[in-house]
């Protein structure tokens, strides 16, 4: 509850407090002696500034002295039911923690039967199940449009989910261990080691590979570094490989964008991309929808296309 | 010296002028940021982005517009209740020159990007020591006539302005502290958590002492002078003096609750700033009962309407601020619009609405002048700000409630119902009548710029002779 090194300061912050709602009360209570009779109406007190300034001596509205006590009265009993007073605790024993804690058990008990019914059921099944869908969907638009949109086709450097082009694979176990787990997509930069030229002959190679319009020279002459450099991940072919998460480059599918400079860009300062773990967040139930929710989205896809 | 037969009202014409002027722009800045959020398409360029314009637009309302309103108001009432000359006129003059210069330096470095990213407190270093300096004067200006006054009690309006501009020195001072990383680059002394409790403490209190006691101040003058009434208890105004001033130091936290701050210092927060319903209502209720007697006067008086309507938004802005820090409603409210529209209750309501009243008192007074060139005008200026108000406040309740609602909705299956995107859309509309709100009340400031710049080229600045001392004083 606290981060204090000392006990002191547990002490002290009870003390301030205390004393503090106490000169309050007696500030009130001080100036609450002086009352007018039934009738009698408040003289003014004598003093006079720039002329015409004056003031009554009228007493305090009795309404007003309740409402005042009634605050400080309100504030003792919730410091006594509640953390404020470090030194003595609180009787409740209530902490933000704790509240969290209780409510996020509470609404494991209530909804946990929904997510979990599904959990037996294999991914690819799950997919095909409206009410799943249904689950998956209200799990996706809380937890993954933030990055992925809210049509799942992503944005600049947030990969679309919906065209079954994947980085690290598309079978239901491989989207489920990138949930899981997470993923971290790297591409080094080569700007130094490339220079300004090569990697403008690399990039037009790369933009060769997707059948993009290219400059011939550039690209034929960005072949020869890419089939030294380039193919450690992305393979001869230029291909990729979902096993290291390096993207294939022969799709015209761009997580960053298809225009030269945008590549230029990539090679040059290279890419460092984050999906985050949701297992010890989610819990496996629900990773186990969503898996299916997405898995669902590029079927969809790949089923309309055929 | 010749002049120690007359009050200094040249430093006042000059703040008084210049409220009105930054009003105008800060409120202009206001609304243009209210149109980006209805407009995005309105976030031209770095310089004009809302992230940068938003700081501009509260650094200008609350330190040009208000600061300039305070200093105003409190140089003109302490050499009036003090039957003093201010102490020395070139001192008064740093101030004031001292204090546009800050203005104009927010103006250039916030649209720039220089931010210590503090709000309320976001200028840089360099700007920070001058306004540490043109504070330490404008403090010695107005307690060196305290100490120098021919009457015998100091008047409530000077405890609440002393109070205000102690605390604001305290607070500015502790929350600026910071390691220079280069011209206009630093970093803030303190780390983390400790760094979000220092910040909302000042930023609390930038409202409790900046926004509300001097406000009080300047409300302790005017109406009583305004209604021709006498303060309605001394006792009232002793209590909730020191309870006010106490109380505030303690509500920094519930800004910060349901956060890494530890749970007991947001159970202080919360407790203190429920006390503090009291000692505020205590000032509304000496302001509203110094009109009993002369409540006919409001029919006819539209500078008395300004002044009573800003103490019922006092009233209003501080029963809605404790019950927003009891902890189940600041889970709802919290991050939503509502906290805008509790801001702008205070801001426009009670702050802008009693500055306005004051001026309006004064300017006639430091032109020589028996009322305001257009006092029909003062009236449609009222009624105006009022219904901009009243717009504003209730389109940011229910864009707020709407938010906070729609965030916690959740599915039968316990997943949330809305993107966050769907808020934003159901928020929209109310988007529209808070730009329709500020646009009234910016209109309205112009009206009184016409209106003090007719009233100053009618009239000629004059420096009114200080009487001789009352006897029984």
């Amino acid at each position: 509850m606290t981060d204090f090194t000392s006990g002191f300061w547990g002490i002290f912050i009870a003390i301030v407090s205390i004393a503090g709602l106490l000169w309050l009360g007696y500030l009130v209570k001080s100036q609450s002696t002086m009352k007018l009779k039934k009738g009698e109406k408040a003289d003014v007190t004598g003093h006079v500034w720039d002329g015409d300034l004056e003031e009554y001596s009228n007493p305090l509205p009795g309404w007003w002295v309740a409402l005042f006590y009634g605050t400080i009265v309100f504030s003792f009993a919730y410091l006594v039911f509640y953390p404020g007073l470090v030194v003595v605790g609180n009787v409740w024993g209530w902490s933000q923690e704790g509240q969290h804690q209780a409510e996020v058990q509470k609404a494991d008990t209530k909804y946990g039967e929904i997510f979990a019914k599904y959990k037996a059921m294999p991914v690819a099944q799950v997919a095909k199940d409206a009410n799943a869908r249904g689950l998956g969907q209200s799990l996706f638009n809380t937890y993954c449009i933030q990055c992925h949109g809210i049509d799942a086709q992503g944005a600049k450097g947030f990969p679309n989910l919906t065209d079954n082009d994947w980085l690290h694979g598309g079978t239901p176990e491989k989207i489920v261990e990138t949930l899981n787990q997470g993923r971290h997509g790297q591409m080094p930069a080569f700007g130094a080691a490339f220079g300004e030229e090569k990697v403008k002959d690399v990039a037009n190679y790369v933009l060769k590979l997707s059948g993009r319009p290219t400059n011939e020279l550039r690209a034929a002459r960005g072949e020869a570094t890419f089939k030294q450099v380039c193919v450690a991940c992305h393979q001869a072919d230029g291909k990729g490989s979902q096993a290291i998460g390096a993207p294939n480059l022969t799709d015209n599918v761009w997580l960053y964008g298809a225009s030269e400079a945008t590549i230029i860009e990539t090679i040059t300062n290279g890419r460092d991309n984050v999906m985050p773990p949701w297992q010890a967040f989610l819990g496996d139930d629900k990773v186990h929808l969503l898996a299916a929710y997405v898995y669902g989205l590029s079927q969809n896809q790949a089923a309309a296309k055929q | 010296m010749e002049n120690q037969a007359t009050y200094n009202y040249k430093v006042v014409r000059q703040f008084a002028i210049m409220t009105v002027v930054w009003g105008i722009v800060g409120m202009l800045v206001g609304v243009v940021i209210a149109a980006q959020m209805v407009w995005p398409e309105l976030n031209v360029g770095p310089w004009f982005h809302f992230g940068r314009l938003r700081p501009l637009h509260t650094n200008a309302v609350i330190f040009a517009f208000g600061g300039c309103g305070l200093m105003a108001t409190s140089l003109y009432v302490v050499q009036r209740t003090c039957n003093v000359r201010l102490i020395s006129d070139g001192l008064a003059s740093f101030v004031f020159w001292g204090w546009q210069a800050v203005i104009v330096l927010a103006a250039v470095t916030l649209p720039l990007g220089y931010t210590s990213g503090k709000e309320y407190a976001e200028l840089e270093w360099p700007i920070d020591i001058l306004i540490t300096l043109v504070w330490v004067a404008y403090a010695v200006v107005f307690f060196g006539t305290i100490a120098k006054r021919r009457v015998k009690h100091i008047y409530v309006a000077n405890w609440f302005y002393g109070g205000f501009i102690l605390a604001v020195a305290l607070l500015h001072i502790v929350n600026s502290m910071a390691m220079p990383a280069g011209a206009l680059k630093s970093y803030s002394a303190y780390a983390g958590t400790v760094d979000a409790m220092v910040q909302w403490w000042y930023g609390h209190n930038a409202v409790g002492f900046f926004l509300t006691a001097g406000f009080l101040g300047m409300m302790y003058y005017f109406v009583p002078k305004q209604a021709g009434r006498p303060v309605y208890s001394y006792r009232l105004s002793v209590v909730h003096f020191w309870a006010l001033i106490f109380t505030y130091m303690w509500a920094g936290p519930h800004h910060l609750h349901y956060t890494a701050l530890p749970d007991w210092t947001q159970s202080l927060g919360m407790v203190f700033s429920l006390v503090l319903l009291a000692p505020s209502w205590g000032g509304m209720i000496n302001g509203i009962m110094t009109l009993s007697g002369a409540w006919h006067k409001l029919r006819t008086d539209p500078i008395l309407k300004f002044l009573v309507t800003a103490l019922s938004f006092y009233g209003m802005s501080t029963f809605e601020g404790p019950m927003m820090a009891i902890k189940t409603v600041n889970a709802l409210s919290h991050y939503t619009d509502w906290t805008i529209g509790h801001v702008h209750s205070g801001a426009l309501g009670w702050v802008a609405m009693i500055t306005i009243g004051s001026i309006y008192y004064l300017v006639p007074r430091l032109f020589g002048r028996e009322q305001m060139y257009s006092v029909k005008l003062i009236e449609t200026h009222f009624w105006v700000a009022t219904i901009g108000t009243v717009l504003y406040i209730a389109s940011m309740w229910i864009a707020g409630v709407t938010q906070g609602l729609m965030w916690r909705a959740v599915n039968p299956d316990g997943t949330l119902t809305y993107a966050f995107i769907d808020a934003v859309k159901a928020t929209h509309p109310y988007y529209f009548v808070r730009f329709l709100g500020g646009a009234m009340f910016l209109a309205g400031m112009v009206m009184m710029l016409y209106n003090v710049l007719r009233t100053a080229t009618v009239g000629r600045p004059v420096d009114a002779q200080i009487p001789v001392v009352h006897a029984h004083a």
